[in-house]
């Protein structure tokens, strides 16, 4: 323990902690030096030489790197200290803009602070110093902030931010002497480097060096939650007049802990954005069951006309009344709230008498939760994100997650500098990968091989956990004669990953405790999905991992996909993952719910859109999903959204599928409502009303309720969101965590659906931008300049055989369509796969994906295509 | 050694290369070779002889007759008078400026006469490509003597005894430095051997490493067999690209010699060592900066308080950094003993100084002197006076850090704490001199230039002082100069004095502090009267008005 202490600083006796520098009690004391390169949150670089003061002694010493020690007697302002200082300060002002009116970091700034402390004469500086004759040019390719080398002073905060917080490594000191400036590799344009605009060195950047484009102070915050990915950051949302002019990250949130990453801190700007859905829209003639008709025009023969809530409601009630039972679907939203997913499931078992209610999370999560629920692991994915700073090992599935979940990959890398282990599989290179301790790239689809041949290793070497096998596992004799099959040569050749690279990595896995396995899309959009979990649970539950928390962590896509998931938004299980099938439960909730319910589990989505396209069901009420984009083939799922008698469309923006409504109900945004998201943890955390509803915008929940009150139906009156997690807390109560022994499964090895042959000899596959976030990210500028658009990366030796030019526009070429994009020629890739930073719209152009046989989940990640080079077009 | 009659030795310095002697060398081997004398006379070629100013040089040994400014239209007469009864060609002999008289052998010449050459005593006579020749004069038997006789402590103790200061600069005590990354705990050592020379008009660690650079490398085993350590890194500049290769050789080799590498001269003690190329900043020779660099950042010195390099330096281990000549001077105190080096010198500082004479001086090169020989005995008595019948009026030591002392500052010693004293510092070894038409003011600018373009950024006094005080001279010099000037100018160098994170810049002001402190007239001649005393100022303005 730190000892307390006694100095004396000016007149001041003061006890601090030993350790702590003089400069940390001073200010912690209220008493001010002056200082330029110490920032609280980065150990102290001792650059700027500000922070003098002068010891007992006499000695002048710099205060942030000098520890406090007993009887210490410092003086911060004596005439000594005035003769060091002094010439630096009008040295860094005579080096410096001096026009401190018109700097956008005016009020804010470091240098001004100490200038005003000093009494700094600007007129002296003029006269006896010698100024600046260069002037450099500002960099203002982000669109978020601007950098500005004249007024850097080069304290290196933003330097060290960028290593030691954002670890991103984008910019570095460059030049000597004078010509010493901030730069990125080879000093390109902030925006063309490897900066991820995230942010974290304009929050602390001492002066006007880095500011945001239009600094606006906020009247009031308001504490909220990132709608962005279901890392769900804590953030506090400045406000003023009516309007989100900052951003900034919440530091006592257990999660994020102050970081954000671009989304967050700067692509929050899609709730004011013009596009935002205002008022109520009705499809001319929706009295008769004419076919839908895009364009989406206001007004006109077959577009909308703007009317009112009432009008709204009253005619989707009388339309809905049409329908009963599985006539009817709903698919919930993964961005809204957990009450308002209750309340979409409820709407749908009760009011509509349908289980056919889903989510997007089926297009990409639901093997995830199929196999835990098999295995009877749901339970452990209640985790603590901060755990995997203590894992011994890390191993990292079918992710990118630096570019999909920003903090997570943060918090990855901080384990890592902390002794953890890194294992990542991913069949390109990405940027964990350079601090993974073990890569491996198998060919996309055979991760399964890949992890039972590790568990076959496990075994072999007598790594995995007997005794942990016996009190608390079961199935295992049949999982052991299951492994036989993937023996390491064979895993070899399945998966082009070497039979010592498999070893090591089993040795690594298997010898490390605790251990976590995070995996994203990478592993569950595949026919084989729900398969590929298993054999992570299986590898998870072998080394007796499986029970300490944080062994599993599936990244789920959207904020809140698994709040939707546990409110109940799945066809086949009631809030809390209770089984529809369970006779038992179904009576526990006809009960809570004062309703018979239909007991027949209801349709995945994917199923949905097949039974809607072949005239089964007949009336769609979709809420905040984009089903033309997200599903593929996009031609199949126009023709079921054509074919459907009745579709209500219920999101903040029009979308594609809109198009195809007969009414739209304007909801409001993340930040016009209060209520609760579930992160990828499992925390729920509360996201607080920050501005009123766009235009007659209404919260999605108030939105079903009324209308189930218009269907005259009873359950509803709900007045506020606590009543709504008041309701919840009592269905899911009672609801045991973990019931029986874990259950390893038996697996064997199939290929993916999709193959390449002599026509598509190259798998694509698709890649995350850090910019691009689903459709919200659209609506907003700064992230449209950022996204990378369309790069196709191919690896040389194909670039080659295919006449492919780096830069040039190519052209690709499935069984199913066609897209274009632009060739950037790297080994990232290895050969014989092509990524591209996709938009799933494009994607789906390509395929007609085969489904998880379990989880219904469409095998959306690879492609097989040809590449031809288009000539004579090149871009810049 | 060889048992031909005679040797001609091709001074291969980096200096008389640029003169044209590879050319000498092997036209001068056919020659002799086609004159069909081939078995007589070998020729070989040798590091730097020292008296770079009248390279390209020839030595014939045994006599050691001295041939300066070979050319190859020489090589016919140099060849004849190599042959039976030939007589040494007298238009190639040294002609002594003073006397006005042709001097045969290089022992009579007062520039190698005058000199107590210990380091360099072998540079100049053996081939450094070629390790027999090392080995010959004795080479690698202070290693073998202290694997074979003496423990780790008795050889820290023998350089400790001899009173050996590091001589990059600071000349803090060798011993005490080995003593302590011996102490210091872990497993992983290394041995880093700073050959960032980067002073302006600096050369004598390139001469040493082109010209013997076994002597380095035997010193630097002998400093990992005295801490433990077991890699070393030889930190030399790419500008040196001569050093670089015949280190290469030298290393290789060694260890084709079994004398880097595993089980060093079949003992148990292993070995190796890689040179590292710098990228040719000058702040690099900074202890820190260097480590930096060679872990792949960015070179920059640590900030105080740090733990000392020997407890943590090269990727946090035990890291002993020597100069090129400290390492040189490790063999002869091995060999010789420690009484035998601490002999030579003053009381505090020990041994002898290499310095690079240049400047406003007869005998340019390379020279050798005991610690504590007077400047006078430097300039005059070895370098031979200024040239021209000029007054001598100032000495600059210590390059960018260092500072200018006055003429009538002659007979001051040269050594560590007399120099420091007067404001200057021993630094690697640079020495100019300056005669009556040098600019103080325009000199100080000069190194200030130098300071301003190579601080690395790192810390505001030293970045942005560094930079007002080249402005402000720069005025100066151009006669823009204002009168409160030169109080800015003694303020600003307190300030990066007392607040610079490393030596570069609390020493960067040096050269404007002691041309203040002996020279302030010539500042305000130039500020007030608008006129240079030295006539070197403001020349073009006058021109143009």
């Amino acid at each position: 323990m730190m000892e307390k202490i006694s100095i004396r600083i000016d007149d001041q006796d003061i006890v601090a902690k030993e350790g702590s520098t003089i400069l940390e009690v001073a200010l912690s004391n209220k008493i001010f030096i002056p200082h330029l390169c110490y920032h609280p949150d980065l150990k102290t670089a001792g650059a700027c030489r500000v922070c003098l003061v002068e010891m007992e002694n006499g000695q002048i010493v710099t205060s942030c790197r000098t520890p406090i020690k007993k009887g210490m007697v410092i003086k911060t302002k004596s005439p000594e200290v005035d003769r060091v200082r002094r010439p630096l300060i009008e040295m860094i002002i005579a080096n410096h803009h001096m026009d401190c009116r018109n700097c956008l970091k005016k009020g804010q700034c470091g240098l001004q602070k100490i200038m005003a402390y000093m009494k700094i004469d600007k007129k002296r500086i003029q006269e006896t110093l010698r100024l600046p004759k260069v002037e450099l040019p500002l960099d203002e390719s982000n669109p978020f902030f601007i950098r500005d080398h004249n007024k850097c002073i080069l304290c290196g905060i933003c330097v060290r931010t960028c290593q030691k917080i954002a670890r991103i490594n984008a910019i570095e000191f460059s030049g000597r002497g004078n010509n010493t400036k901030i730069a990125t590799f080879a000093d390109k344009p902030i925006a063309d480097s490897i900066c991820v605009s995230c942010g974290e060195c304009v929050i602390r950047c001492p002066v006007g060096a880095l500011v945001v484009k239009k600094p606006q102070r906020p009247a009031q915050e308001v504490k909220t939650i990132c709608p962005y990915c279901s890392v769900g950051c804590g953030l506090f949302l400045g406000i003023r007049d009516g309007t989100i002019v900052n951003v900034r990250a919440d530091n006592e949130n257990p999660v994020n802990k102050g970081h954000l990453c671009v989304r967050g801190r700067y692509g929050l700007g899609f709730v004011h954005s013009t596009d935002r859905l205002k008022e109520p829209l009705m499809r001319q003639g929706t009295g008769t069951d004419n076919p839908p008709c895009p364009p989406l025009v206001k007004g006109g023969e077959g577009g909308f006309v703007e009317i009112s809530w009432d009008e709204a409601l009253t005619v989707v009630a009388k339309k809905l009344k049409k329908y009963k039972g599985e006539e009817i679907a709903v698919i919930a939203s993964t961005r809204c709230t957990n009450e308002e997913n209750y309340i979409a499931q409820k709407f749908a078992r009760v009011a509509m008498g349908s289980n056919n209610i889903d989510t997007s999370v089926r297009l990409y999560d639901a093997p995830s939760i199929a196999a835990l629920i098999e295995t009877n692991s749901i339970g452990m994915m209640t985790n603590q994100i901060d755990n995997i700073e203590k894992a011994a090992c890390i191993l990292v599935v079918g992710a990118n997650i630096t570019r999909s979940h920003p903090v997570m990959g943060i918090k990855i890398k901080k384990a890592v500098e902390k002794g953890t282990n890194l294992i990542v599989i991913s069949p390109k290179e990405t940027d964990l990968c350079r601090y993974a301790h073990l890569r491996m790239n198998p060919y996309p689809g055979t991760d399964l091989a890949l992890i039972m041949g590790m568990c076959n290793m496990i075994l072999e070497e007598e790594l995995h956990d007997n005794l942990f096998i016996e009190k608390h596992a079961d199935n295992f004799e049949a999982f052991k004669e299951s492994l036989e099959d993937f023996s390491l040569g064979r895993v070899e050749r399945i998966t082009g990953v070497s039979k010592d690279m498999i070893e090591k990595a089993a040795r690594v896995y298997g010898e490390s405790k605790p251990s976590t396995i995070i995996w994203d899309s990478g592993v569950t959009q595949f026919s084989q999905g729900t398969n590929n979990i298993l054999s992570i649970i299986n590898l998870s539950i072998l080394t007796g991992n499986i029970d300490r928390p944080s062994s599993l962590i599936p990244l789920w896509g959207q904020n809140n996909a698994l709040g939707a998931s546990t409110m109940g938004c799945l066809p086949d299980f009631y809030p809390g993952f209770q089984p529809v099938a369970d006779t038992e439960i179904a009576k526990k909730f006809e009960n809570i719910w004062g309703q018979t319910l239909n007991p027949k589990p209801g349709l995945t989505l994917t199923e949905i859109l097949n039974a809607t396209r072949k005239g089964n069901i007949k009336a769609l009420y979709i809420v905040g999903v984009d089903l033309v984009k997200n599903m593929a083939p996009t031609k199949k799922v126009k023709e079921a959204l054509k074919k459907a008698k009745f579709i209500v469309f219920q999101d903040i923006f029009l979308n594609e599928t809109a198009k195809f409504a007969h009414v739209i109900l304007p909801a409001a945004s993340f930040a016009e409502k209060d209520g609760t998201f579930t992160n990828t943890e499992r925390r729920n955390q509360i996201i607080n009303r920050a501005i009123d509803p766009v235009g007659s915008s209404q919260p999605d929940w108030k939105i079903l309720c009324e209308l189930a009150k218009r269907l005259k139906i009873d359950g509803f009156a709900f007045n506020g969101h606590e009543e709504i997690m008041s309701e919840i807390s009592s269905v899911v109560s009672g609801m045991p965590l973990q019931r029986k022994k874990f259950r390893f499964t038996s697996l064997q090895y199939k290929p993916p659906a999709e193959v390449t042959d002599i026509d598509y000899p190259l798998i694509l596959i698709t890649d995350t931008d850090i910019y691009s976030c689903g459709s919200i990210s659209k609506k907003v500028e700064g992230l449209e300049i950022l996204r990378t658009k369309d790069l196709v990366s191919i690896n040389p030796k194909d670039a080659t055989d295919f006449e492919i030019e780096d830069g040039t526009t190519v052209k690709i070429i499935s069984r199913h369509g066609n897209i274009k994009g632009i060739a950037k020629i790297t080994r990232s890739v290895p050969s014989g796969l092509v990524s591209m930073y996709l938009e799933q719209e494009k994607m789906n152009q390509l395929i007609d994906p085969a489904l998880d046989p379990v989880a219904k989940t469409p095998e959306m990640k690879i492609c097989a295509v040809k590449i031809i080079a288009q000539k004579g077009y090149r871009l810049d | 050694m060889s048992n031909k009659q005679r040797t001609v030795l091709v001074c291969h310095g980096t200096g008389c290369i640029s003169g044209g002697s590879e050319q000498v060398f092997s036209l001068l081997k056919e020659e002799i070779k086609s004159s069909g004398h081939g078995e007589d006379i070998l020729v070989k070629r040798t590091g730097c002889h020292g008296f770079c100013q009248q390279g390209p040089l020839i030595v014939i040994e045994p006599e050691g007759i001295f041939y300066t400014k070979v050319k190859t239209e020489d090589l016919t007469g140099v060849l004849k008078s190599l042959l039976p009864g030939g007589k040494p060609l007298r238009r190639l002999l040294y002609r002594d400026p003073a006397t006005d008289k042709r001097i045969t052998f290089y022992r009579e010449i007062p520039f190698y006469s005058k000199q107590e050459r210990t380091i360099l005593k072998h540079c100049g006579y053996i081939d450094p490509e070629d390790i027999n020749e090392y080995l010959d004069i004795g080479g690698y038997k202070a290693l073998r003597k202290a694997i074979s006789e003496m423990t780790p402590e008795g050889v820290i103790s023998e350089v400790k005894q001899s009173g050996l200061r590091g001589l990059g600069g600071a000349g803090f005590p060798t011993g005490r430095k080995w003593e302590s990354c011996r102490k210091a705990t872990g497993g992983i050592k290394y041995v880093v051997c700073n050959a960032d020379e980067g002073d302006p008009g600096a050369f004598q660690d390139r001469s040493v490493m082109e010209g013997n650079p076994h002597s380095v490398i035997e010193g630097m085993i002998i400093a990992a067999y005295a801490i433990s350590a077991q890699k070393g890194f030889i930190y030399v500049r790419a500008e040196y690209p001569l050093a670089v290769s015949r280190l290469k050789t030298a290393i290789e080799h060694a260890r084709q010699e079994g004398i880097l590498g595993d089980n060093i001269l079949d003992s148990d003690f292993s070995f190796d060592i890689e040179i590292f190329q710098g990228a040719g900043a000058f702040v690099c020779g900074e202890s820190t900066a260097l480590i930096r660099s060679i872990e792949g950042k960015r070179g920059m010195p640590k900030v105080m308080p740090r733990p000392r390099t020997t407890e943590e330096g090269l990727w946090n281990k035990p890291t002993l950094l020597n100069n090129v000549k400290t390492f040189a001077n490790i063999p002869l105190i091995i060999s010789n003993g420690s009484e035998w080096f601490a002999k030579k010198g003053t009381e505090k500082s020990k041994g002898t100084a290499v310095f690079s004479l240049t400047g406003k001086v007869v005998n340019c090169g390379l020279i050798e002197v005991p610690m504590g020989a007077t400047l006078r005995k430097i300039i005059y008595d070895i370098g031979g006076g200024v040239p021209g019948g000029k007054a001598l009026k100032a000495v600059q030591t210590g390059g960018p850090s260092g500072g200018c002392l006055p003429a009538d500052m002659i007979d001051m010693p040269v050594d560590f704490d007399s120099l420091t004293k007067a404001g200057s510092i021993m630094g690697s070894g640079g020495l100019v001199v300056m005669d009556e038409d040098t600019c103080m003011v325009d000199v100080a600018r000069y190194f200030l230039d130098f300071s301003q373009r190579e601080s690395c950024g790192q810390c505001i006094p030293c970045r942005l002082g560094t930079r007002q005080m080249f402005d402000i001279l720069d005025d100066i010099t151009k006669g823009h100069g204002r009168p409160g000037d030169i109080d800015i100018l003694l303020g600003l160098s307190e300030a990066i004095k007392r607040s610079s994170i490393c030596g570069l810049g609390k020493t960067a002001p040096n050269p404007v502090l002691t041309t203040l402190r002996y020279f302030r007239d010539e500042y305000e001649a130039h500020i007030y009267e608008k006129r240079c005393p030295a006539g070197v100022c403001m020349q073009q303005q006058q021109e143009d008005e």
